[in-house]
């Protein structure tokens, strides 16, 4: 019994701390102490790789040609050409980026780590037209995913991508721009209702020289910094950026916020306010220390209540990277990852705003839904894709460059699993019934065991228990 | 719990197009929303002829005032909407200069994020106008089906937070996805799951989508097309939404899109292209519903994320601005041709058009006078109605 309700917690542990999780491992971990596994997701999580498709010199020495043929009035036929070759070149490294990090998710052996990013990467949600900005930025989220949130928070407001994003280029000296001071507190800290609109004109003010350089590296700009004293949060100085992020850390405030939003991505959609006061206690008294929050998160009792296992809907990046993760998938045309997170409505590295994405049933409309429920048996069973996805608005330059009209042909998807080292971790003897409760979090109900009760095939029952509704949830 | 369940039996109004009757078929006013993605470039589509600013700020890709269609002393169109000029004259068009909205955004993404769920500039919504229309429950917008987006997946103007559009590019592969073995075993209600937890929402998702794909189905597919479209992507959307509505399904909203505007460089032949599709489809897509008595009963609007900045840039092309004209399109229009006075070229905001016509206050039109709800209720606070309808 107890390792029977220790298979279950594991499962779902790494569901939500990861991506899943194999059987031979749930197997293997639901036979030890469940504080085992949780320390020894953190301690898997401390070996960090950076993404590193985009090339530093490369894409400078790209954007500097750009920059100076922007500059220019006329263009030779050539330059047009290396103008548009250059746009092009920009914007397939932006998607090589996106591929490299949905395949590290679909095979990392630091889920925990690549979870977290994918937190934080929503969180701070930013877009750049320049993947090695955008590059840049996610290796910060994932360097301090686990670390102190101070230093996370600063070293992202101090990111070309965030810069530029909102518009911290622009706010210098007697002409500020509040995009920043007011996204980083409504978005980032403290949320609505705990700031007044004279605290984000004075924090703007702190954060005025704040900028990034033409090598993509932060720089302040001593010329263009308000010295001035400012008044915030009731407190009067001469305050600087960093002196701004230490006073809204002050607030308990900040730590609730920030943990509401850990508990909806990690714990449930329906925040529970003494659960999150719990957390952000913790938070609070641990100097913002996120690792120390989360354990703290994981190893609570409530985190493994009935209300809050298999019932929260995937994020299609969590769909996608847990299947291929699940049977061992190789994409043989990468490109179709990202066609199939943007018709799922998550293109990665382009959240909807910075407000990032809103999640939980906003997931799910009926194109989203049956397209969810076809997924698993085109990558499974390499089947033809016929739908296809909106244009990125920001892709329209490059839609607009294109003369010919794009020829939407059907295509397959080109996907291959690995069936059978997929079928070699299922233990001997494993029925249908047995697979469809190793796949599902929610509790098999009798459409389930119908499924299961009709075949004997494992291979055409994992298909069609990937292609439930049930399979959406985790 | 079950009462979910209640609302999700639909047989009863699948019947024959003939015997339906004739009021229940007017009942229905449409809206159609046409979206050109990319950021149209107003300026160059109604052309202010009458203006020497427009020759001197666009030397090269200004249109000559000898080539383009004369509307009034001021404005004409692009000749590449020489297939609109009929449908102008027949008093089924309405231009409307200027619209815009506070502290403009001109990041693609982020102003049309804010067309599509008509917030502030400095305000994130999740759900869209469109979809908080249909959360709104009014008398004639309760169906799953009461908004339609012609293609492979819904944008977040059709999203509210507890009702949502369908999208569907074509109602055959739909009914036949939903109709396939598997699925229809997975709905085949037995109750057991619509609860209001997650997974009750989703199978009643499902169990909505697959009634919603019968009765799209077969509703339309009794109605016989047999008007001609341009053979284009966008011509075929319309066409699909004629037949809808000329079958006499219950939809109100419609949404269909044209994209490739954004046209920073060597912008005429691109741009030209893009609005010779679009006015031959809509050219159509008006004189179908005509014959089908239709028009009256239909709106369409036409939208853009931003205009482009009054001045060229180096490339021949255009660069991201502000505020831009909007189109309406049908039978019953109050104000036909030319709404408001063409754009000030001479008062600009570094470089850029100042809005005139907030674009709530036509979509507030719209809500109010066309799809019989509070506009406050939907946009969240009260916006001005104008006068096209």
């Amino acid at each position: 019994m107890e390792k029977k309700e220790n298979f279950f917690k594991v499962k779902h542990l790494y569901n939500r701390a990861g991506f899943g999780i194999a059987y031979p491992e749930l197997e293997h971990l639901s036979r030890k102490n469940l504080h085992k596994s949780i320390k020894e997701l953190f301690s898997n999580a401390q070996k960090i790789t950076d993404l590193s498709t985009v090339d530093a010199s490369q894409t400078r020495q790209q954007l500097l040609i750009q920059a100076g043929l922007n500059g220019k009035k006329d263009f030779s036929p050539e330059e047009k050409e290396q103008r548009q070759e250059i746009i092009r070149k920009i914007s397939q490294k932006g998607r090589d980026l996106n591929i490299e990090w949905i395949q590290r998710m679909i095979s990392t052996d630091t889920p925990l780590l690549e979870k977290m990013t994918l937190f934080w990467h929503g969180h701070f949600a930013c877009r750049s037209g320049n993947p090695l900005f955008s590059q840049q930025l996610n290796n910060i989220q994932r360097k301090y995913a686990l670390g102190s949130f101070k230093t996370l928070l600063i070293e992202v407001s101090k990111s070309p991508a965030m810069l530029q994003y909102l518009n911290n280029q622009q706010n210098r000296k007697n002409h500020p721009n509040e995009n920043f001071a007011r996204e980083l507190m409504e978005l980032f800290t403290i949320g609505r209702g705990n700031y007044t609109e004279q605290d984000i004109r004075e924090s703007a003010r702190a954060f005025t020289g704040w900028t990034y350089n033409k090598d993509g590296d932060f720089e302040f700009k001593p010329y263009i910094h308000d010295t001035g004293s400012k008044i915030f949060f009731g407190k009067t100085g001469n305050f600087d950026g960093e002196a701004i992020i230490d006073i809204i850390l002050e607030k308990p405030a900040t730590a609730t916020f920030i943990c509401r939003k850990l508990y909806t991505f990690f714990v449930s959609d329906t925040p529970n306010e003494a659960h999150i006061q719990e957390l952000s206690s913790c938070f609070y008294d641990q100097q913002y220390d996120i690792a120390a929050v989360m354990k703290k998160m994981f190893e609570a009792e409530w985190f493994y209540s009935p209300e809050n296992t298999g019932n929260k809907i995937k994020s299609p990046a969590e769909l996608l990277v847990g299947l291929s993760r699940e049977f061992f998938v190789t994409y043989n045309k990468p490109q179709v990852l990202i066609q199939l997170q943007s018709s799922l409505g998550q293109y990665l590295f382009n959240p909807p705003n910075v407000a990032g994405w809103p999640g939980g049933r906003s997931w799910i409309d009926s194109s989203s839904l049956m397209l969810r429920m076809k997924i698993p048996s085109l990558v499974l069973n390499d089947g033809l894709i016929d739908f296809n996805a909106k244009a990125d608005p920001e892709e329209e330059a490059l839609l607009a460059i294109n003369r010919k009209p794009k020829i939407q042909k059907k295509s397959y998807i080109n996907a291959e699993a690995n069936w059978e080292k997929f079928l070699n971790t299922l233990p001997k003897n494993c029925s249908t019934a047995d697979l469809a409760a190793f796949l599902l979090q929610p509790l098999p109900g009798s459409k389930i065991k119908s499924l299961t009760t009709n075949s004997s095939d494992l291979k055409k029952t994992a298909i069609e228990i990937t292609s439930t509704p049930e399979y959406q949830l985790c | 719990m079950l009462t979910a369940a209640g609302t999700l039996v639909v047989p009863a109004f699948i019947k024959p197009f003939e015997a339906l009757a004739l009021d229940e078929l007017t009942l229905y006013k449409n809206l159609v929303v046409v979206q050109l993605s990319g950021g149209n470039d107003g300026l160059n589509t109604v052309i202010p002829f009458g203006n020497d600013i427009y020759y001197q700020k666009r030397k090269n890709i200004a249109i000559k005032p000898q080539e383009l269609i004369k509307l009034d002393d001021m404005q004409g169109l692009n000749p590449n909407l020489s297939a609109l000029k009929e449908i102008y004259d027949q008093g089924w068009m309405s231009i409307i200069n200027d619209v815009g909205y506070p502290n403009p955004d001109r990041s693609h993404f982020r102003s049309m994020d804010i067309w599509q769920t008509a917030s502030d500039a400095n305000q994130f919504l999740s759900t869209g106008w469109i979809g908080r229309y249909l959360d709104s429950n009014c008398q004639s917008c309760k169906f799953p089906y009461t908004a339609i987006e012609v293609d492979d997946s819904l944008s977040l103007a059709m999203k509210g937070k507890t009702k949502k559009g369908i999208a569907l590019k074509d109602p055959a592969a739909l009914f036949r996805n939903t109709n396939e073995p598997f699925f229809k075993e997975m709905m085949n209600n037995d109750k057991e799951h619509l609860d209001e937890d997650n997974l009750g929402y989703l199978y009643k998702t499902m169990i909505e989508t697959s009634s919603s794909a019968n009765y799209i189905q077969n509703t339309s597919k009794i109605y016989q097309d047999n008007f001609v479209y341009p053979s284009t992507g966008f011509a075929s959307q319309l066409k699909t939404v004629a037949k809808f509505i000329s079958s006499g399904l219950k939809t109100r909203v419609y949404y269909v899109s044209l994209s490739g505007f954004d046209t920073h460089v060597d912008q005429t032949p691109q741009q030209g292209r893009l609005l010779k599709q679009y006015a031959e489809g809509i050219n159509a897509f008006l004189k179908d519903l005509k014959q089908n008595n239709k028009l009256d009963d239909t709106l369409v609007l036409t939208f853009s994320e931003f205009g482009r900045r009054v001045e060229q840039n180096a490339s021949n092309g255009t660069d991201h601005g502000t505020a831009n004209n909007m189109f309406l399109f049908g039978g019953k229009l109050k104000k036909q041709g030319i709404y408001n006075a063409a754009p000030n070229l001479q008062d600009l905001e570094a470089g850029d058009l100042k809005y005139q016509v907030d674009f709530r206050q036509v979509y507030g039109t719209i809500l109010d006078k066309w799809l019989d709800v509070n506009n406050a209720q939907i946009l969240n606070q009260r916006f001005n109605t104008l006068n096209f309808i």
